[in-house]
């Protein structure tokens, strides 16, 4: 005799990320990026899931529910990097893409810190774009990520 | 001292966002910002020789602005200017914001096109890949119509580079779930699967988004994927992490890939093929083999990857459900992770195992790790952990082990975290009625919760508890004690009252032999708790009072005084006067034989689906019925009293607790009874209120039973098309109210009762026949003419008769969804044979554009800020018309707030204007949508300006309204 309704991934979701944001420990954001036109209210939206990600403690997990999505956020010292994604993304998966986004800003500014990014904010967004598309993963290899960033500050250098 | 060194670092730029970090207070930085916006303004209007770098330095700064929270409304033009420059810096600003900042319905769009067009011919491969991004980020059905056609190429052909195929592949991706149509499928389909081979991985990436998205609409058409998907994987997970290198992270080979491939598989079912197969389920275990290897670094990002990759192969070994060994492998190593040091993995091992615990083959499975999920709800210190404790112990829950889950359950709820409470009532509720072998423990179970959790238990809870009792005879002896004795604590919950008092009033006679539960113990008991109750439970109350007349002839003095008590009989609530008029009449001037035919006890209810799980499923959008999966699967399922064939309940205690009406055929039917019918969980639908008016009212509100007979022709005795005669003018009465009379004639009444939300209504249609022969071949059926069965979704339940008997009322139920915005209505066309005769009534079903609105609520600045953006050709429409109705400000408050408005009080400096603000949520879009309304009394005209996003959204408000004032 089998149960009746369980919670379950949908699984004809569409698998992606819905925005990712930067923000700082004192609750600023610094970069927001949207795959979804984001709704009526979004500065409201975002203001409550950065004060919900950063109430969290270091013990609790680093995925949360929020109204339709789902929230997967790390901490690097003061900057939380916080991906909402859609309930058939892996958590896991997005865990590290933030992770590795990460480590291509450090590859690029060479150590990166929160000014890096205000100061850059054309080229923190660039090599974003370069990994994520309409809220889909394009490209992981971070040589790859950062070729055209590289083609222009040649070109400027010129 | 920051690194700005890296390419062309902006000075102004540096300076400005010192400058902001330097402020001390919220003013001081908002005052820096108004400064900056004010120069950045004049640099934009003045000087017409900014060159790009300056233009670029500004876009920066507005960029910069936007995320400090300030809504950007200029600089979009100088934006677009950039695009066109050749250097990429400047272009690719151009780009970001562009693609940060504009929506997908702006005009701004028409002018980006060109330059997209030209970039996409450029031949410089970075300029094509800009042009790709932001396609794939922004595209709308415009830019899919003008662009569509130049993209296939783009993937296919031999000379393109692979970072140009890979933004290709998404910028398809967005224009194939923007609009299909301009992406016909053709040779290129065929060939993006095959780039499931390529050899560059990253292509692979990308390429795999896109298939998915293609395979999730057509699945028949890219079934080739499948066995391609399974060779790409195998190669990747059997390879060493040397072999790939580029896209080897943390010691995992392509991780990102291999969980994307994974999901793309999960579309499909197993494969047919027995070498894919073989092959497929090598590699499941495979990965499942690697997980039990000792790990190659200790870094959380090699664990992160490897584990990334598991839980989607387990996802999709859950998925086909069809290999018994890989299930309870899935299911032992889920179990590992239960008692993991990470809270992640604890987390997603939970929320795995629930899908699991659905399997037959891994129930059992996950059934012996009941033990470790019941200590981790009680130590788990994050509350979403704790959460999927909950779902997990539910999922697992069957006949042997319902007992000791559901007391672990009520345990938790002594404590658990108000977010989750009424989730857990809802659970617990569902478990005990499912599982329950003794009916008493069921009782048991809810009385507690109520007494636990009494705030958390809904309507539908307590509902399903006494439909429960009433049907099965064997337990009201004890479900009369017992709530009799929960009634005995001090301080109890108004929910238990409402039991309680339902439940004497039905069955109290089976305790009255007790002289400590006597009759009159019983009615001192319920009455002592009645002026501690709203007003809805004391109305219950009174009717439990009447019922005990009935059943206790002995104390029928003491009831009539209460009934007779000035507190009822001139109370200021007219349900409450009114029962106790009724009820006070009724027990004086009927016959113990009239009474007792009257009042007899409840008939059964009909058996029908647990109304909670409806309530449960609403509760969780993301949660499926899982059962309808598996049903070809288990048969032998025997019907219990909640897997009844109907599913969804209609009558509930809410109507059927009359009664006065439980023996009164001659009344008609309640129509508006039913709400836990109610999916959408719209009308919270006030416990007992309606019974006594419902026989007296008509149908659905108002007196239109006897006032309309007058005014309406004489039955249509002829089959037309046309719409009948009083079509229109009802229809627009609807704009702003929800229940009403929709149609009357000689022989017919049509009541509608509506309730929306979110892009979501549901109409109930109730058709009387006037006439005292019945209706034959009644059929009525609603069609969406033209455009508009593209904007909408409408589902008309069929009617279980096709009679209506003379004096009858047949009940519809009408779901309907709003895709876009509309024009038109859905057309409800009735046809049925009165006395031989053929009749055909055309009618406009009650559903408009505003009843998709939701009321917003916004400040003076927010406002002014919003109106000022919407000042394109079309976001506005202004009408200045003459009152068609007397100006009164309180009847002009009421319509606009009738008809979906936010009224913001003081934003309009004149009191006798109306600003308000409101969002159309359909499911495609959702338009905001601004209004001032302007009364002129002198003139008695209006002026009336409408602002919103989108031009048809504007005309058709403002059309309606036009019709209200």
């Amino acid at each position: 005799d089998l149960v009746f309704t369980v919670p379950t991934r949908s699984r004809t979701g569409a698998a992606m990320l819905k925005f990712i944001l930067l923000v700082n420990k004192q609750g600023q954001t610094r970069l927001a990026r949207y795959y979804q036109h984001p709704e009526h209210e979004y500065i409201s939206t975002e203001r409550d899931i950065i004060r919900k990600c950063l109430a969290r403690e270091d013990s609790q997990c680093s995925f949360l529910e929020y109204k339709k999505f789902k929230l997967v956020y790390r901490r690097y010292a003061s900057l939380y990097f916080i991906a909402g994604v859609d309930h058939t993304e892996n958590e896991l998966a997005i865990l590290e893409l933030i992770h590795n986004l990460v480590e291509t800003y450090d590859k690029y500014f060479d150590k990166v810190c929160e000014l890096d990014i205000m100061f850059n904010l054309d080229k923190a967004y660039m090599i974003l774009e370069e990994m994520v598309m309409n809220g889909r993963i394009v490209e992981m290899n971070q040589n790859r990520i950062l070729l055209p960033i590289r083609v222009m500050d040649q070109a400027i250098q010129k | 001292m920051p690194t700005v060194a890296k390419g062309d670092g902006m000075r102004g730029l540096a300076v400005f966002i010192s400058d902001i970090r330097n402020c001390k207070s919220k003013e001081a930085e908002q005052k820096r910002i108004n400064k900056e916006l004010a120069n950045i303004r004049s640099k934009f209007k003045g000087d017409k020789t900014l060159d790009g770098y300056n233009k670029k330095k500004y876009v920066c700064k507005l960029l910069f602005i936007f995320l400090l929270g300030h809504d950007i409304d200029f600089g979009h033009m100088e934006a677009v200017n950039l695009l066109s420059s050749n250097k990429y810096t400047e272009k690719q600003i151009g780009y970001l914001f562009i693609s940060v900042l504009v929506n997908t319905n702006s005009d701004l769009i028409r002018l980006i096109i060109q330059s997209i067009k030209n970039d996409l011919m450029s031949r410089n491969p970075v300029h094509i890949c800009l042009a790709l991004q932001c396609i794939a980020n922004i595209g709308s059905k415009e830019m899919a119509e003008a662009l569509a056609p130049e993209i296939p190429k783009l993937i296919v052909s031999g000379e393109i580079i692979d970072t140009v195929k890979q933004s290709a592949c998404l910028c398809l991706l967005r224009l194939f779930r923007t609009s299909p149509d301009t992406v016909p499928p053709g040779e290129w389909t065929q060939r993006v699967v095959h780039l499931l081979n390529d050899q560059h991985l990253g292509v692979v990436t990308a390429a795999t988004s896109l298939i998915h998205t293609l395979a999730q609409k057509t699945p028949e058409d890219f079934k080739q994927c499948v066995s391609l998907a399974i060779s790409r994987l195998s190669r990747i997970v059997t390879s060493s992490y040397t072999d790939l290198q580029d896209y080897t992270y943390y010691f995992v080979p392509a991780p990102w890939l291999s969980v994307k491939l994974l999901r793309l598989l999960q579309v499909y079912p197993p494969p047919e093929d027995p070498a894919a197969r073989g092959r497929l389920n090598e590699c499941l275990e495979t990965i499942l083999n690697k997980a039990q290897e000792p790990p190659k670094s200790k870094k959380v990002q090699h664990s992160n990857a490897k584990n990334a990759v598991l839980f989607e192969a387990i996802n999709l070994i859950i998925h086909h459900d069809t290999e018994p060994n890989l299930l309870v492998r899935a299911c032992n190593q889920l179990g590992q992770f239960l008692q993991h040091r990470e809270t992640n993995l604890r987390y997603l091992a939970l929320e795995s195992m629930c899908l699991l615990a659905s399997s037959e083959f891994s129930h059992e499975a996950v059934k012996k790790h009941m033990d470790t999920v019941i200590t981790a709800l009680k130590t788990e210190r994050d509350v979403s952990v704790r959460q999927r404790a909950v779902d997990l112990l539910y999922g697992m829950c069957d006949k042997s082990n319902a007992e000791e889950i559901v007391a672990e359950m009520l345990a938790y709820l002594e404590t658990a975290d108000y977010s989750i409470r009424e989730e857990m009532v809802l659970k617990v509720a569902i478990l005990a009625e499912k599982y329950a072998v003794d009916y008493t423990w069921y009782v048991d179970t809810i009385l507690n919760l109520i007494r636990i959790a009494g705030d958390y238990v809904s309507d539908e809870v307590w509902f399903r508890v006494i439909q429960i009792v009433i049907n099965r005879d064997d337990v009201q002896g004890y479900a009369a004690k017992v709530v009799f004795e929960a009634l005995q604590a001090p301080a109890c919950h108004e929910n238990m009252v409402k039991v309680g008092g339902y439940i004497l009033g039905e069955f109290g006679n089976l305790i009255a032999g007790d002289q400590r539960s006597s009759p009159m113990v019983q009615f001192q008991l319920l009455h002592s708790k009645y002026h501690l109750c709203s007003a809805p439970t004391r109305g219950l109350l009174l009717s439990t009072y009447i019922k005990f007349i009935n059943l206790f002839p002995e104390i029928k003095g003491q009831l009539q005084d209460v009934l007779r008590n000035n507190n009822n009989l001139q109370n200021a609530d007219a349900e409450l006067q009114q029962r106790a008029i009724e009820y006070l009449q009724l027990s004086t001037v009927a016959s113990q034989d009239v009474l007792a035919t009257v009042l007899e006890e409840m008939p059964p209810f009909p058996e029908r689906e647990s109304s909670i799980l409806a309530k449960l499923k609403k509760k969780k959008p993301n949660v499926s019925d899982i059962e309808v999966v598996k049903e070809g699967k288990k048969s032998s399922n025997p019907p219990t009293l909640n897997n009844s064939a109907a599913n969804t309940p209609d009558a509930t205690p809410v109507s059927a607790p009359v009664p006065v009406m439980a023996a009164a055929p001659v009344a008609a039917p309640a129509p508006v009874q039913s709400a836990s019918d109610d999916l959408l969980g719209l009308s919270a639908g006030p416990a007992v209120s309606a019974p006594v008016t419902n026989n007296i009212a008509a149908p659905a509100g108002g007196g239109g039973l006897l006032v309309d007979v007058f005014d309406t022709p004489a039955a249509q005795n002829n089959v037309s098309t046309s719409l009948a005669p009083q079509a229109e003018d009802n229809f627009f009465k609807f704009a702003i109210k929800n229940n009403g009379v929709l149609f009357e004639n000689d022989l017919l009444q049509i009541g509608v009762k509506a309730e929306y939300k979110g892009n979501l209504g549901r109409l109930g249609l109730f058709y009387g026949n006037k006439t005292s022969y019945p209706f034959q071949f009644f059929t009525p059926t609603v069609s969406c003419p033209g455009d508009l069965s593209s904007a909408m979704n409408v589902q008309a339940k069929p009617l279980d008769v096709n009679t209506v008997e003379g004096g009858a009322q047949v009940q519809q139920m009408i779901n309907v969804e709003c895709i876009s915005d509309f024009l038109e209505a859905p057309i409800l066309s009735i046809k049925f044979s009165y006395s031989g005769s053929m009749q055909q009534i055309n009618l406009m079903l009650p559903v408009m554009l505003n009843k998709f609105f939701e009321p917003v609520e916004m400040d003076a600045t927010t406002f002014f800020s919003r109106w000022k953006q919407l000042n394109s050709p079309g976001q506005e429409e202004q009408k200045i018309f003459k009152a068609s109705f007397p100006i009164e400000g309180d009847t002009s408050r009421t319509k606009l707030l009738g008809f979906g408005f936010g009224l913001l009080d003081g934003v309009d400096p004149n009191p006798d204007n109306f600003v308000g603000a409101g969002i159309i949520k359909a499911q495609s879009s959702q338009v905001g949508c601004l209004l001032r309304l302007e009364p002129n009394m002198q003139a008695q005209m209006y002026r009336l300006t409408l602002r919103t996003s989108k031009e048809s959204v504007t005309k058709r408000l403002a059309d309606i309204l036009l019709k209200l004032f």
